[in-house]
């Protein structure tokens, strides 16, 4: 560093006595400002030290011990608070509901989101105007959307009539979709992913978006002089090239769905024998009603390590590529 | 050529196909807040309001029988949301500042762990951060919410601060600090001047997700008094007595404060976004 200060025309005496000077000086800034930034970083490092890492250490730990009631008990009972989960009918059915949950979430948001940003890649008057339309539901909060959904997909009862989406299905001679939504066993959880494929479509379109508007014009051009059609370059050229990106967004919206409380609790609450429950608010129950503290521990603690097994692996690999670049 | 306007016309159809379904729950909600108490009819849901009709917002936002009004609820939030992202902003930068520019051994290692705080399921802190709020009597009150989400806020605003500085030169830095610039004196004179697109990134993403909590919301507080806006619009959402007509005006103005953010920051809004997903 010393030696790009000194420039060729300088006498030599002032060119050796310049870096021991610059070098004392800068040494002391040195030690007193690295002891001044470790300062102002270490309120953060220790509040996420306590509030993320001993928080969810304790709460693994709750899940080992006996306090089942009201009054906190520590002795060790081993994993008896896991078995008791597995054997509950309700947890089992959740389990089912996130996987679903999450299987349909998915692919309803990759393929919407694909589909829209292909269609706002083709030159479109107004691109602003439809981008907007559809990222503005990522700024409303879960609660509105289930608000709002949930009397969209309100079937109606026999003493009021019928009403939202099936009203509309009627009106406009479609009415053979017509059915329960949420209120429907069978559906149950499905009816959620509609309004969340709703509020998070968005997200994917704005992903792809930027990973089409990054491949450059001139591999699709090179691709069509040698006679590829439009189909084929998506098909061939483009979509290998998102791989990284729908990766990156299985990943975010996946942890999204495992996590997901929020809608469920103000679209359809637990639905009807529980087809719309979720683990999330399982151990809402379990914990604050029934006051349960181990087994809702537990419920947590597989809630994180399912979100670990998404999550870590991608955040490695970001740090990693990040460094390599 | 007119295959080409044939395909050019598909596209337009179905953009403004997939227009209308993310506008359908706007355009009831607006619809039906609009209608007065005698035209809230299930069977005519999607009929255009005769006139226009503030009342279901007034009620809605004053308390009618047998339910209060969002008024208080709304004020929460805002007395929330407003420290709350001030100071998350505040340590986002400090950190990120650190971390771009002062790293030191391991302190990369450090920042993947403040991410993963980001993402975790907020259950599996809930049993432990609950009894300490309740240790330091902050369980139940705005103050309590606002410390929760500062700390909760620190691992994306960290993030955001980061990325944003680790794209001003190091040369730059590594200039001043020869002319004597200190710690503190670079990142007054150098970064702070140059951070504003940074603190509206971080300011945006931090306003709206703190003002769209539930969770934390529903959890920490637990008398209607202190309650945010979210958790008030969930009961009244809830209860059987409120009429659709005001749950839509409570859900629009529970909304309104992000959409306005949204329509006229929305740029900034999508930077939060996109970063989330630790791209810069």
């Amino acid at each position: 560093m010393a030696e790009q200060t000194i420039t060729v025309g300088e006498k030599p005496r002032r060119a050796a006595a310049t870096p021991r000077v610059q070098r004392r000086r800068w040494s002391r800034h040195f030690n007193g400002d690295r002891i001044l930034s470790l300062l102002l970083l270490s309120p953060s490092v220790i509040a996420i030290g306590i509030f993320v890492y001993a928080f969810i250490g304790y709460t693994g730990y709750v899940s080992l011990v006996k306090w089942n009631t009201f009054t906190p008990d520590y002795t060790f009972v081993g994993l008896s608070n896991y078995l008791r989960l597995f054997d509950t009918e309700r947890f089992r059915i959740d389990l089912g509901n996130t996987f679903t949950f999450t299987v349909f979430f998915l692919i309803a948001c990759l393929v919407l989101g694909f589909i829209l940003a292909v269609l706002l890649d083709q030159h479109i008057r107004g691109e602003g105007i439809f981008r907007s339309i559809f990222l503005f539901p990522l700024a409303i909060s879960f609660i509105v959307t289930g608000v709002a959904w949930r009397w969209l997909l309100n079937p109606g009862d026999p003493t009021n009539g019928i009403t939202g989406i099936n009203l509309l299905f009627d009106q406009v001679g479609l009415g053979f979709l017509k059915n329960g939504w949420y209120t429907d066993p069978n559906i149950g959880i499905k009816a959620v992913v509609i309004a969340a494929t709703w509020q998070m479509s968005g997200y994917v379109m704005a992903l792809f978006l930027a990973g089409l508007r990054g491949i450059p014009e001139d591999l699709r051009e090179a691709a069509r002089v040698d006679g590829a059609n439009e189909f084929q370059i998506y098909r061939h050229v483009i979509l290998p090239l998102l791989q990284p990106i729908t990766l990156g967004a299985v990943i975010i919206l996946g942890h999204i769905s495992l996590k997901i409380f929020d809608l469920v609790v103000s679209m359809t609450g637990r639905g009807v024998a529980f087809s719309t429950d979720v683990p999330a608010l399982f151990m809402f129950d379990i914990t604050f009603q029934a006051q349960a503290y181990a087994v809702g521990a537990a419920v947590a603690t597989i809630l994180l390590l399912s979100v670990a097994v998404l999550i870590v692996p991608y955040l490695l690999y970001n740090v990693r590529t990040e460094a390599e670049r | 050529m007119t295959a080409r306007l044939t395909y050019r016309t598909i596209i337009y159809v179905l953009l403004f196909a997939l227009s209308a379904f993310y506008l359908l729950p706007i355009y009831v909600l607006v619809i039906t807040s609009l209608k007065s108490f005698q035209e809230v009819n299930v069977n005519q849901m999607w009929n255009l309001p005769h006139g226009l009709n503030f009342a279901s917002f007034t009620t809605a936002w004053f308390g009618g029988e047998g339910f209060t009004g969002l008024s208080g609820n709304f004020w929460n939030s805002v007395q929330l949301v407003i420290p709350a992202t001030f100071f998350s902003a505040l340590f986002g930068a400090i950190n990120g500042y650190v971390l771009s520019k002062w790293k030191f051994r391991g302190s990369d290692t450090l920042f993947t762990l403040f991410l993963f705080g980001m993402f975790i399921p907020y259950q599996s802190i809930l049993i432990p951060l609950i009894q300490t709020l309740q240790t330091f009597h902050l369980y139940g009150s705005i103050l309590g919410l606002i410390f929760v989400h500062i700390v909760y806020g620190i691992p994306i605003t960290t993030l955001i601060f980061r990325n944003y500085y680790a794209t001003v030169p190091s040369e730059l830095l590594e200039a001043a600090k020869i002319d004597g610039a200190t710690f503190l004196g670079i990142f007054r004179h150098i970064m702070l001047p140059i951070s504003l697109p940074g603190f509206v990134v971080v300011t945006i993403w931090q306003f709206t997700s703190i003002w769209n909590d539930f969770l934390f919301g529903v959890m920490v507080t637990s008398s209607p008094s202190v309650q945010p806006i979210t958790v008030a619009l969930n009961n009244l959402a809830g209860s059987l007595s409120v009429a659709w007509n005001i749950q839509m005006a409570g859900a629009l103005m529970a909304a309104l404060p992000t959409m306005l953010i949204y329509v006229f920051l929305g740029r900034y809004f999508m930077r939060g976004l996109l970063a989330g997903s630790l791209k810069g």
